[in-house]
């Protein structure tokens, strides 16, 4: 039995790391620019396949280095040919655009890769269970998580001390101000915009590993993130964060106790939060409105 | 002698806006008619009507309150299983089931529409999306009573008894199609009359300017929450015709993609206007028609169409003939 609920603790841990990882880089496009990407889930795809790309050439520590870098540089095209154009119009505007481009993307990697799952090679060592008696927890595992603790420290490291950080926090707050103020606005979005697709890019590769590519595998991603936002609270970074977590940790505990309910207490959660605390629970009062 | 031109001026005006009107149902009447010469078939035709009330419902939040709903599927799907479930399990009645499916989505909608009418733009809209996953992934799971993946199949449209007469809309033929078109007919007028009223002509003061609005002593709320309600409720109609129609119910006319077709009908045919939605879904419905018979990457092309519409074609067909008509 402690080993069931180790089990699905671990995978709590792992699907809440996924989450979190997603919902960040959504929530960091949602507060500056007032966008809800769509197509997160698909640069997500679009990480994992061009890490199964590069691995050959590159390796799979390369190809683990560069392809959330390349993620990053097709969401700058995509933000300046695309993107960019509909900030300052009705959200109507910005939602049908991404929708329309995950659409796009969609079918373009099942175009370009196929509509089956293919495989992501690891590095030996990565595969290997840490213990006989924990089988199911891989190394792979454990490196995952160290991965993205590392990368949510650097995330919120860059944004708290350096300059750019510290614009892309003041422009979520007044943008116009920030503006006004002398920033290039516009290439602060477009740098932002990439951040948010890099992190997409990461976690494609990183699940990659786990649970192999196919086109649509950012889709279950994308509504547990928009959940893990509001239950977090819009507008807060830590609390997308937290919010994640908790979602995916809920999901897994259920998974124990009652498989058929584990999607149902992710949307009990956000009724509840809904219902109770509207702003979420680290959100900030009026920033939902 | 000024103020006998003004009337003669005005005039032309109200009977343009009656030659459409007359227009648009003549069209909508023969469509049974004219459409196979086509090589379009009547199913075609009902879809257009079903998909048009769909969208001509959100767009009483969209177009007229400004009020963006990004998932409307919910409720049309929940109409739609609504009256699937019912013809199923409890009563073979078609006007009890559309009843049915009406309220399951409608009361629905009212509910979640209390949560979240204090949420504005694309916070409203993000809330929306998510909270209408929450049906789909219940039909999808819910194996033993909604069918889960495969929908909702064993139900049939039955004919409707009006005392001695009875209405035979169990075949394929057009006197199902003209049923649809009874209903919808019925809607719209309804739908009309709402946004004449002094209710609606509130929900356009509140899209031009809420902080005003509000300033002269409306309850924003409350009229928010109202239009939500009402829309969810003309859409849940939608969905339990969707339902007769296919005679079948699927998890993906629960599904946020849905939602997303829902918005991009109502952009197509122009936001603001009354009939936009319908021309919207019949352009949509029919180039999807079209698209996926041709190619198997018909989702690039419905994409396509997204963003295209977004960049380039934001007003939608009747929003650009009324900008250039005023121009």
């Amino acid at each position: 039995m402690w080993q069931v609920v180790v089990f699905n603790v671990t995978n709590g841990l792992i699907i809440g790391t996924f989450y979190v990882l997603m919902a960040l880089g959504l929530s960091l496009i949602l507060n500056l620019s007032n966008v809800i990407n769509f197509a997160h889930g698909n640069f997500l795809a679009l990480g994992g396949y061009l890490a199964f790309m590069l691995s050959p050439t590159l390796g799979y520590w390369g190809a683990l280095l560069i392809s959330p870098l390349l993620t990053a540089l097709i969401g700058v095209v995509v933000e300046r040919f695309m993107v960019r154009r509909v900030y300052n119009r009705d959200p109507i505007y910005s939602l049908l655009l991404t929708f329309g481009l995950a659409f796009v993307m969609q079918d373009a990697a099942r175009y370009i890769w196929g509509p089956n799952g293919l495989p992501l090679g690891l590095p030996a060592g990565l595969s290997q269970p840490i213990s006989p008696n924990l089988f199911f927890i891989t190394w792979y595992r454990i490196f995952m998580v160290s991965v993205v603790i590392v990368t949510v420290l650097g995330l919120f490291a860059f944004l708290r001390y350096s300059r750019v950080g510290l614009r892309i926090r003041a422009g979520t707050l007044d943008l116009e101000t920030v503006s006004t103020l002398g920033v290039n606005v516009r290439n602060l979005r477009t740098f932002n915009f990439a951040v948010g697709c890099l992190l997409a890019g990461l976690s494609g590769v990183l699940a990659a590993g786990q649970i192999g590519l196919n086109p649509n595998m950012g889709d279950d991603l994308l509504m547990p993130s928009f959940i893990a936002i509001i239950v977090g609270g819009v507008g807060s970074l830590i609390g997308t964060l937290f919010g994640g977590l908790l979602i995916g940790m809920a999901a897994a505990l259920t998974t124990v106790v009652y498989p058929a309910a584990s999607e149902a207490v992710i949307y009990a959660i956000l009724m509840a939060v809904l219902l109770i605390r509207p702003r979420g629970l680290i959100g900030e009062e009026g920033m939902m409105s | 002698m000024t103020t006998a031109v003004l009337p003669a001026t005005a005039r032309p005006a109200i009977s343009g806006k009656v030659l459409v009107l007359v227009a648009i149902w003549a069209i909508l009447l023969t469509a049974p008619f004219w459409l196979p010469l086509l090589g379009g078939y009547t199913a075609l035709a009902g879809r257009v009507l079903v998909f048009g009330l769909a969208a001509m419902g959100l767009n009483l939040l969209l177009g007229f309150t400004g009020v963006l709903s990004f998932g409307h599927a919910a409720y049309f799907g929940l109409g739609a299983y609504g009256a699937g479930l019912t013809l199923r399990y409890l009563v073979h009645s078609t006007p009890l089931a559309m009843l049915a499916g009406t309220l399951l989505g409608g009361v629905a909608g009212t509910l979640f529409g209390l949560l979240i009418v204090r949420r504005r733009g694309v916070y409203f809209a993000m809330c929306t999306i998510a909270f209408g996953q929450l049906w789909y992934y219940l039909a999808y799971s819910w194996n033993d009573f909604t069918g889960g993946f495969d929908g909702l199949r064993d139900f049939q449209r039955q004919p409707i008894g009006f005392g001695p007469f009875t209405l035979d809309i169990t075949s394929e033929g057009p006197t199902f199609y003209y049923f649809l078109l009874g209903v919808f007919a019925v809607a719209v007028t309804l739908m009309g009359l709402l946004l004449r009223s002094p209710f609606g002509r509130t929900l356009l003061a509140i899209r031009e300017n809420e902080r005003r609005a509000r300033f002269i002593g409306i309850p924003i709320e409350r009229h928010i929450w109202l239009s939500f309600s009402i829309s969810c409720f003309f859409t849940a109609l939608a969905g339990t015709l969707y339902a007769l129609l296919n005679n079948f119910a699927d998890p993906l006319a629960l599904h946020y993609s849905l939602s997303g077709y829902f918005v991009v009908m109502t952009v197509i045919g122009g936001m603001r206007t009354f009939w936009g939605p319908l021309l919207g879904a019949a352009v949509f419905v029919v180039l999807q028609d079209y698209i996926s018979s041709m190619t198997v990457n018909w989702m690039s092309f419905v994409g396509g169409i997204f963003i295209l519409v977004v960049l380039f074609f934001p007003r939608g067909l009747l929003g650009t003939i009324r900008s250039r008509a005023a121009a």
